[in-house]
């Protein structure tokens, strides 16, 4: 039946695989803007977002109300606004860079997603085959590089938009992403140094992570890697926020010190790209944090897709076709994902913003010696666990 | 001045790590979150106007539907932004109470000036005008927001009114001692 | 397709190396910079070595010439008038010139493979695992030695960033 696809040239099989991505990543990174007005809304007792409906749907009954209620007009009225908005080019700025900063900030927002694996299933050999655009051996590695390449966006529109404001914005991006990246990466070191222990495969690739998430029952593999790096997640998790640009560390735009910080100068279409490229950011971010540490596509711990695939096969005879397990994956992976991104927005909405010094200070003076102790600790525990079994 | 000193007490551990903190914040924050919304769906829902609100400035009449205004003209003096105009007049010679007192022939406010104080309601020796419960005025042109007479009457209606003085002087002028 | 792939990326490599030198705007110029180690990325990919791309990417274009636009921008350099070049400048660049030329020279000469199909082995990069082997039996020494003067050059930028008010501060 899908034949005629696996044909196909692969360059051809490529192209739509990566559109069908975006075309996913796009929509739930423009909703994020309707989530974060109505979630903001509710934790402080309004309805948000609830009267713009388009006359010529207002007859319908029960359905369009609901949707209105919900603001999901109110997102294709604020998309429209930003198409079809006058975009100005303020005198004082340097056009090129002015132009060039909102598409390089979508380029890497867009590309990460690449190598980030959002489901599996079980080919016709019963070998379990990740969905993935492009299954690299040094998948994290590959997400970590791309995306450090965002920082250009921010400090280009802060540098290019020759104000002041922009400018603060623009250091203090790139001194904060710089900064916690090191964090990052060495709070995830454990976990690969527990998925490639002695006699491991040597890898990064995500799906190998989750691979080691998915134990059936009462196993070692069961348990999720937030419970045995729970210091590693909490680091990752810190670092992701700073990275995202997201409460508590918005301090590249921190509207009540900088007006908008590096975006102060942007209006109309050009700003909706920063906004984007930062809901695709956070998307991505947090699919990695759940591949990491929340078991990627299992939708239990204990209970990995195939098992619940095989537990489906009782009820839905179909429930083991490539294609239905393939979709359930995706949609227990997109799920995590929002509501790990409805996570960061409570944070957002709850904690005030760090002043920069604190910012720094956690940054270097906390998280990176904790992640160094965590990273030892961990080395040790490994290496003693790999002498016994010998 | 008998001075109380207040001993800082120096953070715990927990409390310098922030994170119970952060727990406790977002265990509020999602207390809100499920909690019903506090917002008024205004055009539809209205607020409860309380009692003794100052709103718009408005003329009444008493229940026997007699404008109480004498035209005496002292909101217009007292008025602090100058939002009052009144042309005093002759009451119309047919009327009850023609020759006894004067009516405005004109009373405008305008809304773009007045301040909402209450002065011109305290002023008023006739209780004849009220800052009532309209409290939301709109308008296209700067003309429209000058309320004159009519719509000031429109908007006041009729207040009961404990005096009923046109009453009280029908009666004395039956009964022969006016005054 | 793999040898036009090349050549876009070598050009591309090339000509953003020649940009860094040549324009005048610095932000300009690090952004060149950028695009030219994005490019040694590409040529490191081409070559099956993904760990070394992903590096390159990874440190250099994503901290290192961050950290060089930081410093642009706090000294905010704009593009002054240009000193004539010193005598020296001119001598050492003349030299190095001539180096490039008999490097290249030699590799027009020598460079030729005789050698069997090296496509064949394993490339030593390829692979994670043989690339940490490598670097810790193999290449243990000067990764020792880099890590060492790395070390020196921390120490160094410590000393000189700290201003030391007298000998007392130092004990």
């Amino acid at each position: 039946m899908f034949d005629f696809y696996f044909n196909l040239p692969l360059i051809v099989r490529l192209v739509v695989q990566a559109g069908a991505v975006i075309l996913v990543l796009f929509p739930i990174a423009a909703a994020c803007s309707m989530a974060e007005r109505k979630i903001s809304a509710w934790i402080q007792g309004r309805p948000g977002p609830n009267r713009t409906v388009p006359p010529f749907l207002a007859w319908v009954p029960v359905f369009v109300p609901f949707l209105q209620r919900l603001g999901v007009f109110q997102l294709a009225a604020d998309g429209g606004k930003f198409v079809f908005k006058q975009d100005p080019v303020p005198g004082h700025v340097n056009k090129v860079y002015f132009i060039l900063a909102p598409i390089i900030a979508m380029i890497p927002a867009l590309s990460t997603i690449v190598v980030v694996p959002f489901g599996a299933y079980v080919d016709s050999a019963g070998k379990l085959v990740p969905i993935v655009l492009a299954n690299l051996d040094i998948g994290l590695l590959a997400v970590f590089a791309v995306s450090s390449l965002g920082v250009y966006s921010v400090i280009l529109a802060g540098w290019a938009s020759n104000s002041k404001y922009s400018f603060l914005g623009g250091v203090r991006a790139s001194a904060q992403l710089v900064s916690y990246e090191l964090a990052m990466t060495l709070s995830v070191l454990p976990v690969f140094l527990w998925v490639n222990a002695p006699g491991g495969q040597g890898t990064l690739s995500l799906f190998d992570v989750v691979q080691l998430q998915s134990g059936v029952g009462l196993h070692w593999n069961s348990v999720w890697f937030i419970g045995y790096f729970p210091v590693s997640a909490f680091i990752f998790l810190v670092a992701l926020f700073a990275e995202t640009n997201r409460a508590p560390f918005d301090m590249p735009e921190s509207e009540s010190e900088l007006v908008g910080g590096f975006h102060t100068e942007y209006g109309a279409f050009k700003w909706s790209l920063f906004f984007v490229a930062e809901y695709c950011h956070m998307v991505v971010g947090s699919g990695v944090f759940i591949l990491l540490f929340l078991g990627g596509w299992n939708p239990l711990p204990g209970l990995p897709l195939t098992a619940l695939v095989d537990l489906l096969h009782g009820v839905i005879p179909f429930a083991t076709h490539p294609l239905f397990m393939g979709l359930l994956g995706i949609g227990i992976f997109i799920g995590k994902v929002i509501l790990s991104i409805f996570f960061f927005m409570w944070v957002r909405w709850t904690l005030p913003r760090f002043r920069y010094d604190q910012v720094m200070d956690l940054g270097w003076t906390k998280l990176l010696p904790l992640s160094i102790a965590n990273l030892v600790i961990y080395t040790l525990g490994i290496a003693g666990l790999a002498l016994l079994q010998k | 001045m008998a001075v109380i000193p207040v001993d800082r007490k120096p953070l715990t551990f927990a409390e310098r790590t922030y994170i119970p903190q952060i727990i406790g914040g977002l265990r509020t924050t999602l207390k809100h979150f499920f909690r019903p919304t506090v917002t008024l769906q205004y055009p539809e829902q209205r607020p409860e106007i309380p009692k003794g609100y100052r709103g718009v400035p408005t003329l009444v009449k008493d229940p026997n539907g007699r404008e109480k205004c004498v035209s005496c003209q002292l909101c217009e003096f007292v008025c602090p932004p100058k939002a009052i105009r009144i042309a005093p007049g002759e009451l119309p010679a047919d009327s009850a109470n023609a020759h006894v007192e004067k009516g405005p022939q004109a009373f405008d406010i305008d809304m773009l000036r007045c301040i909402y104080c209450g002065l011109c309601q305290e002023v008023c020796p006739e209780e004849a005008i009220f800052l009532q419960n309209q409290f939301s005025m709109s308008g296209y042109t700067r003309a429209e927001m000058v309320n004159n007479k009519a719509r000031l009457y429109e908007l006041g209606g009729t207040l009961p009114d404990q005096h009923f003085k046109w009453d009280k002087k029908k009666a004395a002028e039956e009964h022969g001692n006016a005054h | 397709m793999a040898d036009l792939i090349f050549y876009i990326f070598a050009a591309f490599t090339a000509g953003s190396a020649l940009a860094v030198v040549l324009t005048k705007n610095t932000v300009a110029a690090a952004l060149a910079l950028l695009l030219c180690l994005v490019g040694v990325a590409g040529i490191f990919v081409l070559l099956d070595a993904f760990l070394l791309a992903a590096l390159m990417v990874f440190v250099y274009a994503g901290a290192v010439v961050a950290l060089f636009l930081f410093i642009v921008m706090l000294l905010d350099v704009q593009g002054g008038v240009r000193k004539p070049f010193k005598k020296a400048t001119i001598v050492s660049s003349v030299f190095a010139f001539i180096l490039l030329l008999l490097g290249l020279a030699s590799f027009a000469h020598k460079g030729v493979q005789t050698t069997g199909d090296l496509g064949a082995a394993a490339p030593v990069g390829a692979t994670l695992k043989s690339y940490g082997e490598q670097l810790f039996t193999t290449y243990l020494l000067p990764v020792q030695i880099v890590g060492f003067l790395l070390l020196i050059a921390m120490l160094g930028v410590i000393v000189l960033s700290k201003k030391f008010e007298g000998l007392e501060d130092i004990k």
